[in-house]
Formats: structure tokens, sequence, C-alpha cells
């Protein structure tokens, strides 16, 4: 026993890497940093809600995760990037144009960042925005139907990493490209010419006030470096944007050497009003660029997929007193601006600093022009002349900093494995406290905003290891929430998540719950194949086409017997939900089918095709536990041979009960 | 006045949600109870429902209308019981104030009215909430009437 706690504890070690400011890992974690009343502040009572939603990235799952806090109960997955078996999202004939691409559909992605819409910097609870990593794109998530409304891909981009962070009143969200690559449009070049014909692309995304529709409004054609993360200003610094950046040593190989040459990066700072202003004066140039817009409408419960041809962009060398570059050491990941839009600061991942800008600072510097030389053109300020100060022996690998609204910043530390809480004016480490293991992303709820609510803090771990029951070698990925109310931050809970988050965020429950949509409205049912009643169901054959248009009501189908269908046909299923009351969902299946289930919720119309391989009566029903007679939820269709003469028929039946009661009272 | 005290309690709720610049508070509140409102008028009991002879036309046809979209897949017009009891004769047997809150108040009913009750246990479905609204359940009651033969 003792030689298996010793092996446990020899590898958390060796994921934690051995150095002296790490703090001891306490398996049980039961040491100082535990609440005493822990148990009590994530208590949700049976029937009571939670305080908090925690909108939480679902990493390779390409989804997003609501969580309520302090419980950390999971209470839905939102599927985004992906197709989600569970409601047929991704697979119905309405979603599938969600995930089209310039490259066709490509039903999986890796999403990384949430960004919740604000008004000035402050959470307004309409939208959740997250970018798709690999195939690049951003999506924004509706707060009040949980649903993916509308996803834009952005080109000349390989890898949205820096992305889809937001400004002050959701004017833009962002896409700063990982990779930098050559333009889509004369893109077969050497990869060695890097230098030369590789940009480090980033989008402006426009997002329009009322309705949240996206579009590209332009991009910059920055010099070839990576862009990791970003923020926008606020306050003072709204009109900015600034972004991390790393292998400014433009290597495109081993760069796991080769770009951690110097001693610092940059942090890119955008004045994007600036980039506005060129825009009108016509210094953009539109280029060809291939890219998909898909966006969902709630009226007809359908998506669309348009495919666009060009976009704008503007070259920084023909805009100057737009783009300035701040040395950062060393390779910094995060780039977190305090909530007075003061403070920005940097997380070297290799640096043994966390260094601090002051945006005044900056602006003094461009007007003295206080230059350390340019980078590709565009002007280099000096460290010092921007530098508000250092954090000194902070910890090891510092990723990411959020802030408590009380002039502390908190930064996680994945090296050393902890959360290190400290004082933004004085630059002091006021408190520090483990994270098992390995923290990535932190979130404070508001912690991105001009007003944090403070309260908690929630760790996402890369590491998991020990902390649950074991479930062979794969593992949920562990998130630990810390009370951070009192001067010392104190751990209540451990909770596993779903996918690998990296990013959350989280809103107070009173911003979204009162907005939330519990039925769509029958009469508002726009769809081209909606049944509005049982009167308007019917079976309509175009060629080998075949529609049912079927409604769905506690607890039957209509029609629920139909023959006259042939092998060779492609059938589909449009189903209405007549149910007007929240949460009377139906489900519908049919055997064979080659796609999902789905589910359609009151006053939907959603539509399953099904391309039937073999002859004879398929049964079909419903998966969504409606009332007590949901086992009863049930039909037949009957599949004939090609060439087949049965002539097209369906029906919901008489009730053969009925029929019988009045046999019955008849004698 | 019914109307006037239905929108004095939905006042609270607008309120809320034109909270603004107001909406941050240093603990931000949970409410719970906005959740539990339906947006339109459950939970409002129908105490006095007045006819008038002969019906009114126009009511009649809205209240076909909306019997197509959200009544017909549960309730025939005949004396068939399909999921619910078929409607021939419904008018007969029950008041209207009985069939107004079946339809817009049914949570009340399946809680208080022993009638309802009764149904309950012959269909073993609830009598969903279709999101019908008061006046609407009154046009539905004037279908109803025409269904029983009344002019």
């Amino acid at each position: 026993m003792k030689m298996k706690y010793l092996k446990i504890a020899a590898s958390a070690l060796a994921i934690i890497g051995m150095n002296a400011c790490k703090p001891s890992a306490d398996k049980t974690s039961s040491g100082s940093f535990l609440a005493g009343d822990a148990a009590e502040k994530v208590y949700v009572k049976p029937g009571t809600h939670d305080e908090f939603y925690n909108i939480v990235s679902g990493g390779f799952n390409g989804q997003l995760s609501v969580v309520g806090l302090p419980s950390g109960r999971t209470l839905k997955i939102i599927p985004v990037f992906s197709q989600f078996a569970e409601s047929g999202w991704g697979y119905s004939e309405e979603t599938k144009p969600m995930l089209n691409t310039s490259h066709g559909f490509v039903p999986w992605d890796d999403s990384h960042h949430v960004a919740l819409s604000t008004t000035k910097s402050e959470h307004d609870g309409r939208w959740a925005f997250i970018n798709g990593n690999n195939t690049p794109r951003i999506a924004r998530v509706s707060l009040s139907t949980f649903r993916t409304e509308e996803i834009i891909e952005i080109p000349n981009s390989g890898g949205n990493h820096s992305s889809p962070f937001i400004t002050a009143n959701t004017e833009y969200a962002v896409a700063g490209t990982r990779f930098s690559v050559p333009p889509d449009n004369n893109a077969d070049v050497p990869i060695s010419s890097f230098k030369q014909n590789f940009k480090g692309y980033i989008s402006f995304v426009s997002i329009d006030k009322a309705t949240g529709r996206m579009g590209i409004k332009f991009q910059l054609k920055t010099p070839g470096v990576s862009f990791d993360l970003a923020r926008a200003g606020k306050g003072k610094s709204a009109d900015w944007f600034f972004f991390s950046t790393y292998n400014t040593e433009q290597a495109n190989t081993l760069l796991e050497v080769n770009a951690s040459q110097k001693d610092k990066d940059f942090i890119l700072a955008v004045n994007w009003k600036k980039a506005e202003e060129y825009l009108a004066k016509g210094k953009g140039k539109k280029e060809a660029a291939k890219y998909a817009h898909n966006v969902y409408s709630e009226e007809t419960h359908s998506a669309t997929s348009t495919i666009l041809n060009e976009v704008m962009t503007l070259d920084p060398k023909e805009c100057p007193d737009m783009l300035y570059f701040m040395p950062c050491p060393k390779s910094p990941h995060g780039c977190d601006v305090d909530p007075t839009g003061q403070f920005i600061v940097g997380s070297g991942k290799l640096a043994a600093v966390i260094p601090v800008f002051s945006f005044d600072k900056m602006l003094k510097a461009i007007a003295n022009k206080t230059y350390d030389g340019n980078f590709d053109g565009i002007p280099v300020l000096k460290y010092d002349a921007v530098l508000h100060g250092e954090v000194k022996k902070p910890g090891l690998g510092p990723l990411h900093t959020e802030f408590d609204g009380q002039g502390n910043a908190i930064t996680s530390f994945f090296v050393s494995s902890e959360l290190v809480k400290w004082n933004i004016a004085k630059l002091e480490v006021i408190d520090r406290v483990p994270t098992f293991y390995s923290v990535g992303h932190l979130s404070i709820p508001g912690g991105p905003t001009a007003k944090p609510y403070g309260k908690y803090v929630v760790a996402y771990n890369k590491i998991t290891k020990d902390r649950y029951l074991p479930t062979g070698p794969e593992l949920a990925q562990s998130a630990q929430l810390y009370d951070i109310s009192g001067e010392k931050m104190k751990l209540l809970l451990d909770f596993p998540t779903v996918g690998e988050p990296h990013y959350a965020e989280s809103i107070p429950a009173s911003l979204i719950e009162k907005n939330t949509k519990k039925i769509f409205k029958l009469e508002e049912n726009k769809h081209p194949y909606v049944a509005k009643g049982e009167k308007e169901t019917k079976v309509v054959r175009k060629g080998n086409e075949v529609h049912i248009y079927m409604t769905a009501i506690r607890s039957h189908f209509s029609p629920d017997n139909i023959e006259g269908i042939k092998l060779g046909d492609v059938v589909y299923f449009h189903l209405t939900n007549l149910e007007q009351d929240w949460d009377v969902p139906h489900g519908f299946a049919v055997r064979g089918a080659l796609n999902a289930e789905i589910l359609v919720m009151p006053g939907e119309t959603s539509t399953l095709k099904w391309i039937p391989t073999k002859v004879g009566v398929t049964p079909m029903y419903c998966t969504d536990f409606c009332s007590a007679l949901h086992q009863e939820m049930q039909g037949y269709i009957r599949v004939s041979p090609a060439g087949s003469k049965v002539p097209l028929s369906w029906g919901t039946g008489k009730n053969p009960v009925s029929d019988a009661e009045k046999k019955v009272a008849k004698r | 006045m019914k109307k006037i005290i239905q929108m004095l309690t939905l006042l609270p709720f607008f309120l809320w949600s034109c909270g603004g610049a107001e909406q941050r508070a240093d603990t931000p509140k949970t409410d719970d109870s906005v959740l539990e409102k339906q947006e339109e008028v459950h939970g409002q009991e129908v105490k006095e429902l007045a006819l008038s002879t002969p019906l009114d036309q126009a009511m009649v046809k809205e209240g076909l209308a909306i019997y197509d979209l959200k009544c017909s897949a549960c309730h025939k017009l005949t004396d068939e019981k399909l999921v619910g009891p078929g409607w021939t004769g419904v008018t007969k047997r029950r008041k209207p104030t009985w069939i107004v809150n079946m339809i817009t108040n049914v949570d009340m009913m399946l809680a208080e009215d022993a009638e309802a009750q009764k149904m309950l246990e012959e269909c073993l479905v609830r009598m969903p909430n279709q999101n019908i609204t008061a006046t609407e359940a009154r046009s539905l009651i004037e279908y109803m009437r025409q269904n029983d033969g009344e002019k």
C-alpha cells in the first residue's frame, strides 16, 4: 500500500516538475488549502438554483458545457463545431449546413475560448462566442435558446487560437492566426519562404448590435509571427486590442527550439478605431478568399450556409500609427487587461517574471516615439518605457490572468501547478494555492470584464491523475473551485468536466435565466415542411423523394402508419412537435437510420433523412420519455421492393380501443 | 379590472428585464420566481365568463383555427376519446369557466379540482399547457358551443 502511494506521489511530482517554489502537492488536498466550511459553500439545496452559469469550452470535443457554480453540476452540453447524436444536431437536415466550410462538411473542431457578450465591458447576457481552432471559425451561441446560431469561417488563417475575444461593446470578435500562412489565393509557396511570403492575419469580425450577425469587416496583414491570445482594452484603452505573439524568430520548423531563441517576443497593440478610419478612407483592399458563413434561423428552425469569395484586407505598411509592438519576455501566452483598462498583463510561458504594461506609458512612448527599432516596419516600443513593473518570482510557467475587481490579479502557473494572487499596483504576491494538477486556464466570474464579481475562481487543470475514481487510460479533466472572497484562497470543490476545457466564463444566473426560451411558438413556425396541426399532416412523393409531414404530441405521431415507400427512395421525416409546454420535447428514431435520432422541441420542426436499406416493415418511435403512454408512442413504415405497386398511404388510424368500446355499447 | 391586476403583477417582471446599468450588484440576485411564471396567462384563474347568443362568428372562426393547430391531435369533435375526451357535449357537461381553466390554468385544476383529477386518472396524460391565452380560450368555447349545435 505504502509503495503504491509513493508511486503515485512520484508520478505527480514528475508531472508538476521538481522545483523549489512548488507548493507541496498534498494528494488528499485536505491541508490548509481546503476551506473548513467547503461543503456548506458549494451545497445547492435540492430544488434551488446555482448562483452562476459557468460557460465552459470543451476543447477537443468542439462543444460548450453549461455548468452551475458553486455546485459544479453540468447542466447542458451545447454542440457547436460538432455533431451531437443525442439531439441530432449536425445530423438533421436543418442543422447540417451549420458545419459547412470552404473545405466541405467539417463536423469537428477544437474549441478553446469563450467570450460572453458585453456592453461597456460588462456582461449583458446575450451571446457566447467561441473559436474553432483547427478549421478556423467563430461561433455565436444564443444564451436564450442555448443553441449555436451562427458560425463564420476565417480565411487566411492557420489555426484560430487568438480568438474570439471581444471589444467593450461587442463591436468585434477577433481572430488572430496561430500559424502564419501565405495568403489563401497564393498559397503554393515553399515553406522555407516563410519570411517573404507568410503573414500573421488578424481578422476583425463585426457583430451586429441587434441581431448578433457576424461578418469579417477587415483583416490586418501583419508580419509572420504566431498569435497566441488576446484581449480588448477597456475604458480608456477600449479603442485598442492587445495580442500576445510567439515565434517572432519566424521559424517554420522545430519551433520547440527555434521559436524559443529570443529573450523577448511581443505583445501587439492594435488601434482598431484607427483601422476603421483607414478603412473609411479607402485604404482597404479586397482580396479573393473563400469562406463559409452559416446562420440558423429560429423562425424556420433551419440553417443556411453561404460561401463568400472575398475579404477586405488592410496592409499595416500603408496604415501608420495603427500597430505597435511591446517587447514581452518570453513566448507570452496570456495577454490580459485589468478591469480599469490601464494594465496589460503578459504571461511569458518561459519567463521568470510577470511583466505588467501600462496603457498610459504606452501612449506616452508612442507620442515620444520611444522606439527600439522596428519589426518588419512596425515600431517596437522600448520595454522600459511601457512597463509598469514586473512581478518577481511569481512561480513557473505563467499562463493566464484574471482579475477579482479588488485591485488584484490571479495568475495560473502550469509548471509549478498553482494559482497565485498578486496586487496589480504593488506587484506583490499576496497568496498562492496549489492546483491538482497543472492548471491551464482559470476563470473568475466576470473576471475579464470591467466589473468582476469575484467570489470564486475556477482552475481548469490539464492533468487529473488520481483525483477521481479511475476510468481507464482516459480520465475526466479536473476543475477546481476556490473561494477568493477572503485574502487567502480556499479550495472548495473538485468537479469533473466534459472534453478538455480551455477557457470559461461565469455570469450571474439572474442575467440569463429570465431570458430563457421555453417553447417555440407554433404560430411563428415558418419551416417549409411544418405541419401546423394534424390536419396538415401528409405524405408527398417527388420522384424518389418522399416527404412526410408529421406531428408529435403526447403520445402519438401522425401519421404513424405509412405504406408505399420503395427501396431506392429517400425519405424525409419532417416532424413538428405540437406541444406548447416547457420541457416537453419529443424524440424520433427509425430502425437502421444511418445518421442519428432527433429531439424536437415544443413548436419546432426538425427533419430526419432516412434511406431504407431493406424491404419490410420498419418500426419508429419517440425516444424522449414524454408521458405515461410514451412507450406507446410508436408506429410503422412499410418498405416495398423498388418498382412495387403498393400505393402511398398513411394515417393515424381509428382508435381501436374506442371502436371496441362502441361495439360493446351496441350490444 | 382583471387586466389591470394582471398588468400590475407583470410590472416587476418588466422592470427586472430592463435592468441595464443596474444589473451589477455586489451579490448578484438569483430570482427563480420569474422562471416559474409562464410568459402568457397561466396561473390566472378565470372565475367568471359570460356567454351570449347568437354565437360570435369571428370567435367561432378563431376557435376552429386554434383547434386545428393545438387541440385536434388529442381531441376529436365527436364523442370519441383519443388522448383526451371528444368534444361532443362538452359545453353541456362542463361550465365554461371549468373548460377555460383546464386550458389556461391546468396546474391549478389538476391540483384542486376533483373532476379534473378524475379525467387524469382516465387519460393518464396531463392536459398540456398549449400556450393559449384566456381570450383565445374564450374563442374555443364559442367553437365548442357551435360543435354542440348552438347557433
